[in-house]
């Protein structure tokens, strides 16, 4: 995985902007039917090295069995997975929801599952959805269909991330499908939400113009990878420690100095 | 249209979710379903009845916007407390049902409700 990739004595690789890093923070793995089945550990964590991303967020539909095996896979390396979830509420809106540490995910993924219906998978509809190591071999497969709406409201998936001290995130909100401004018409009052992630076919200056639902909210943009090529890592970082407290304070500071987005 | 909200509710058996006056006698212009809140703020018919799964707190806003006769909330999805509270407070009127929207749309077809208000 080496090519072009140089840590220096702090770890951080150096590149352009040197004090900034990279993330990305919506990427799938095999587990996510819809998901490449390119998108194993090793080959996730050497294409983000690749483009010398610091930060990327593990987020299948509906679950978080595979995050442990990236986060071993990056070991030893200068990337930083991040535990997360692309959740689906009950009102078909795409959620990010991202955590500090596996624990908190996987205490999650309790409620989730509560929530989440029983449906067998259909492989031939849907695709495979596997559990794999950190080399990328078979475990099992998640017999349950993941993509499909929990039974959680969106008010009460914020509730539970917030309970558990996860960023909440709305995915591609500017998206028909599961995308939160399509399906609920505007960011709605009893929920503060305070950063959304719009898709990468939206630029950045056409997101409030397009979408003056969101003009005011803080912008995150990602690749939503289900390819190892949708890896972006667009979001650039200035902050003091790789911790969710610091991320979205650097997005919410809506200061060039500490969060930009640049499309490569 | 002579179809008011009563003859709707006690022909459908709806269950009506709001506290308002006069209810009954108000009289949708036509009917209209989607569970897209960006789809209806653009396509439903001013005084329209609006069909819709969707539960969350937001119809509210879309239907006092367009100033819809009723919202029918199909497939026993329940709105939270506050979203019928919030109803009140703007003077939507809610009904719930057990049926999917395209049943209700069906009965409304044809008890004489249409997707466009009639040409005056």
């Amino acid at each position: 995985m080496g090519d072009g990739v140089e840590g220096n004595a702090s770890g951080r690789i150096e590149f352009p902007m040197s004090d900034f890093l990279r993330a990305e923070f919506h990427v799938h793995t095999v587990l996510s039917p819809c998901a490449d089945i390119e998108m194993i550990p090793p080959l996730i964590v050497e294409e983000a090295l690749r483009k010398k991303i610091h930060i990327l967020a593990i987020t299948d539909h509906n679950h978080t069995a595979n995050i442990e095996a990236v986060q071993k896979a990056a070991k030893d390396t200068p990337l930083k997975i991040l535990p997360g979830m692309e959740l689906q509420t009950s009102e078909e809106v795409h959620v990010l929801c991202l955590f500090d540490e596996l624990d908190q995910a996987l205490a999650f993924q309790k409620i989730v599952d509560a929530h989440l219906p029983n449906i067998e998978n259909n492989i031939e509809y849907f695709g495979e959805q596997f559990v794999v190591d950190e080399t990328g071999d078979f475990i099992r497969r998640e017999e349950r269909l993941l993509l499909t709406s929990t039974t959680l409201t969106l008010h009460q998936a914020w509730e539970e991330v917030q309970a558990l001290e996860g960023l909440f995130i709305p995915a591609h909100v500017n998206r028909q499908a599961f995308g939160l401004i399509p399906i609920l018409g505007m960011i709605p009052l009893d929920t503060p939400i305070e950063i959304v992630e719009i898709s990468r076919h939206l630029p950045v200056e056409k997101a409030a113009m397009l979408f003056p639902q969101i003009q005011n909210l803080p912008l995150i943009q990602s690749g939503d990878a289900h390819f190892l090529e949708d890896i972006l890592g667009w979001n650039y970082l200035s902050i003091p420690e790789i911790s969710l407290k610091d991320i979205s304070e650097a997005i919410k500071s809506l200061c060039p100095q500490k969060h930009q987005i640049i499309p490569d | 249209m002579n179809l008011t909200l009563g003859e709707i509710a006690k022909a459908l058996n709806l269950e009506l979710l709001t506290q308002s006056k006069d209810w009954e006698e108000i009289r949708p212009s036509a009917g209209y379903t989607s569970d897209m809140l960006s789809c209806v703020m653009a396509g439903a018919p001013h005084r329209g009845i609006w069909i819709t799964l969707q539960a969350h707190m937001n119809i509210i806003a879309v239907a006092a916007l367009l100033e819809l006769s009723a919202v029918i909330i199909t497939e026993g999805a329940q709105p939270e407390p506050s979203t019928i509270e919030k109803a009140n407070e703007k003077g939507v009127i809610l009904f719930s049902t057990k049926e999917g929207s395209f049943e209700v749309a069906g009965r409304l077809w044809e008890m004489g409700l249409r997707a466009m208000p009639p040409e005056e």
